[in-house]
């Protein structure tokens, strides 16, 4: 199946700006259908992730995770594989995190924070190269492969910190908390294993927004700058020429989904060590497929995905504000999150949408330009 | 095909001889009533199964339609889920009605949703362009995201399908309450596999389909309209898909709640692949599924093993993981499947 292509970046732009315009006009139409104000609504949705110093942290806290999701997405596209699994590797990560992180007091921070954040980023590595492996060696279709360990994942997840239940007679699971009680919690993770703050309480902005810039970094160089991203950018887009030029495409294919796991597991990594200080079940950290979107939004770039995830992080911190002050439910967010994926991944739509809209001469030339 | 398709016969023809065996067995033979044994085969297990088949079944039954004419169905997931919506919302709005009209008017709400989501499908992946994996995508973003906006979880749906027995049939011993005094929903899904099973291989819509799934050029040349018939088949897809759905509003649990498909659009994708692409491979696959879900059930129930709950609760899913890596070389998809058919003076 053909891949989205890569455009040069001017052309990208303004498809992402169009894409974004018919998005946001979408969303509006249907907040006026639900007998809201929309401007009203959007004004409040940027006053709450950006106009106070807690929108902002909230915001910034909220990056990461759509960073390394988004990079996720990207990293395995470049394959030409679909990486759905992005919630099961953020809570393998979240669980091996917090399994190095609870234990081993006395730890010195420079070794104990590193060797977690290896275990968590390890663990979802793991778990993105079983997918990887099974599309190489069996062919099996990996979107089916990873939905269905995503939800292996949060049953082993919810398993280990699973309080334990006398009417089964099922014992506890080994990260649970005695302290808990008949919660499903692990217990926190020690001040040694914990991201430490860049703005303690009450901001709670930690270095974790740092760690995924650097991921983002490291990726972009990955690809950009070594044979290895030589490689599979070739398999994915070429993979006859891949095939005549000697590349290993299966080696390189289950690497990508590891690396892909890695990424998500380090955003689960980073929510257990910087935020929640613990892991239990409901800690899924809103992470779904919606990576896919913002793999997509970013045009597979690592500074198009952190861009496309700051905006996702701005619409999600201010979601709770919108709903509070103008009455819009927050879940419209999501709605609007995927118009903008159908938007961007079909830019002729936007186009023909806004020829539709508004004829005016601007826009029939933006979207002839587009054409061409 | 042949091989494929007579080895597809014999593996759903043997699976379903096993369990009816086994179901017999548990009858009549006084030794074989036994704990580990009634939970493989016991009446139970083996009516949970078929209930939860038949969701996998139409879903399934949706994306073979779609992927016979060449157009990849990742979004079979998110058709079940708006049709299970708007089941739902069409029930609970008219639960002062007689219960008849009110689950029929259901019924065709949830077909008419589900076609939707195939015809918008079709529309962003024959017009628009789109990659198909990520027109499935949204699909399912878009249900999950208008379900989340417009749920009323005060709001309780009334009544749903009462079995219907067949005359006669149903008073067979073992087999008739297996098969024959079921609610609607299920005689229509086993109906629909035999008459997609019929229609692809031996009418003209049939052939056309598989010709344009296989190979578009020639199909074109030969007077096909490649485009009108990726539409017809995928909206059709999409409103069997969201049957697949509506059945759990009207005839399986009868409340709604958020991600309440739980995976089931993915596993019927998988029965479309683990069938090779073949109706009754397809049931076949869905009765395993279905069955996998079914023996989760009871272990659960019996609290038969000493294995904490949540590892039970993966049979399924490992089943369906396991399904869909065992087949290396032994499926093959249509020819042009996902690939976007642009006629030779567009292209």
């Amino acid at each position: 199946m053909p891949m989205p292509k890569a455009q040069p970046w001017p052309v990208a732009a303004i498809q992402t700006a169009v894409a974004l315009l018919g998005a946001v006009l979408m969303g509006a139409v249907l907040m006026a259908v639900l007998g809201h104000n929309p401007w009203d609504a959007f004004a409040d949705l940027v006053a709450g992730s950006a106009g106070t110093a807690h929108g902002l942290a909230a915001t910034v806290r909220k990056t990461s995770p759509f960073v390394l999701t988004g990079l996720s997405v990207a990293l395995a596209m470049k394959v030409g594989l679909f990486n759905f699994g992005a919630a099961g590797q953020f809570l393998m990560g979240s669980v091996g995190a917090v399994w190095v992180g609870i234990q081993f007091e006395g730890l010195p921070v420079w070794f104990h924070l590193p060797l977690a954040l290896a275990v968590g980023i390890g663990s979802g590595s793991a778990w993105g190269a079983i997918p990887g492996w099974l599309k190489v060696s069996t062919g099996a279709h990996e979107v089916i492969t990873t939905v269905m360990l995503n939800y292996v994942a949060a049953l082993f997840a919810g398993w280990t910190v699973f309080a334990g239940s006398t009417l089964s007679a099922t014992r506890p699971g080994p990260l649970w908390a005695p302290t808990a009680g008949p919660v499903s919690a692990s217990p926190d993770v020690l001040a040694s294993a914990r991201i430490p703050w860049i703005l303690g309480p009450p901001f709670r902005i930690h270095w974790g927004i740092a760690l995924a810039l650097l991921a983002a970094l490291l990726v972009w160089w990955l690809m950009e700058r070594t044979r290895i991203g030589f490689e599979l950018k070739t398999i994915g887009t070429q993979s006859l020429v891949a095939r005549y030029a000697g590349m290993r495409s299966g080696g390189m294919t289950v690497l990508a989904m590891t690396l892909a796991g890695g990424l998500a597991g380090l955003a689960g990594t980073i929510e257990t060590l910087g935020v929640n200080h613990k892991f239990a079940p409901e800690f899924g950290g809103g992470v779904d497929i919606e990576g896919v979107t913002i793999a997509l939004l970013g045009q597979g770039h690592p500074l198009g995905i952190v861009l496309a995830a700051l905006l996702f992080a701005v619409l999600d911190a201010g979601a709770s504000k919108m709903q509070f002050d103008s009455g819009v439910p927050s879940d419209i967010i999501q709605v609007i999150q995927t118009l903008i994926l159908i938007f961007v991944a079909a830019p002729a739509l936007a186009t023909w949408l806004l020829d539709r809209v508004s004829r005016t001469r601007r826009v029939s030339t933006a979207a002839a330009g587009l054409r061409a | 095909m042949a091989a494929f398709t007579q080895s597809t016969a014999r593996f759903v023809a043997g699976l379903s001889l096993l369990l009816l065996a086994g179901a017999i067995l548990v009858e009549y033979v006084p030794f074989a009533n036994i704990q580990p044994i009634r939970m493989l085969f016991g009446a139970s297990v083996l009516d949970f199964a078929l209930r939860a088949a038949v969701p996998l079944i139409l879903g399934a039954l949706g994306g073979i339609l779609c992927e016979r004419s060449g157009i990849v169905n990742i979004g079979i997931e998110g058709m079940m889920l708006a049709g299970a919506f708007a089941a739902f919302v069409a029930k609970t709005a008219t639960n002062h009605w007689a219960l008849g009209p009110s689950l029929l008017l259901a019924t065709c709400a949830t077909l008419l949703t589900g076609a939707a989501m195939g015809l918008l499908h079709a529309l962003f992946c024959l017009r628009f362009g789109m990659n198909q994996i990520i027109s499935g995508t949204s699909l399912i973003l878009l249900s999950m995201g208008i379900v989340a906006t417009f749920f009323n979880r005060d709001a309780v749906a009334v009544g749903k399908f009462a079995p219907w027995p067949v005359p006669l049939l149903s008073e067979w011993p073992v087999i008739g309450p297996l098969l024959f005094n079921k609610p609607p929903i299920t005689y229509a899904a086993l109906l629909t596999v035999a008459v997609v099973g019929f229609a692809l291989a031996h009418t003209r819509w049939g052939l056309r389909t598989r010709a344009t799934g296989e190979h578009p050029r020639a199909a074109d040349s030969a007077g096909v309209d490649v485009l009108r018939l990726r539409y017809l088949n995928t909206t059709l897809g999409g409103a069997l898909a969201g049957l697949g759905g509506g059945y759990l509003i009207l005839e399986a649990v009868g409340q709604f709640q958020e991600g309440m498909t739980a995976g089931r659009g993915f596993i019927a994708l998988a029965a479309v692949i683990f069938g090779n692409w073949h109706p009754v491979g397809a049931l076949g696959a869905s009765i395993l599924f279905g069955y996998a879900q079914a023996v989760q059930n009871e272990l659960l129930l019996a609290q038969a093993t000493v294995l904490p709950r949540h590892f039970v609760s993966m049979i399924p899913y490992l089943v369906t993981v396991i399904a869909v890596s065992g087949l290396a070389g032994r499926v093959r998809p249509p020819g042009s499947l996902g690939q976007p058919y642009l006629r030779e003076t567009e292209a």
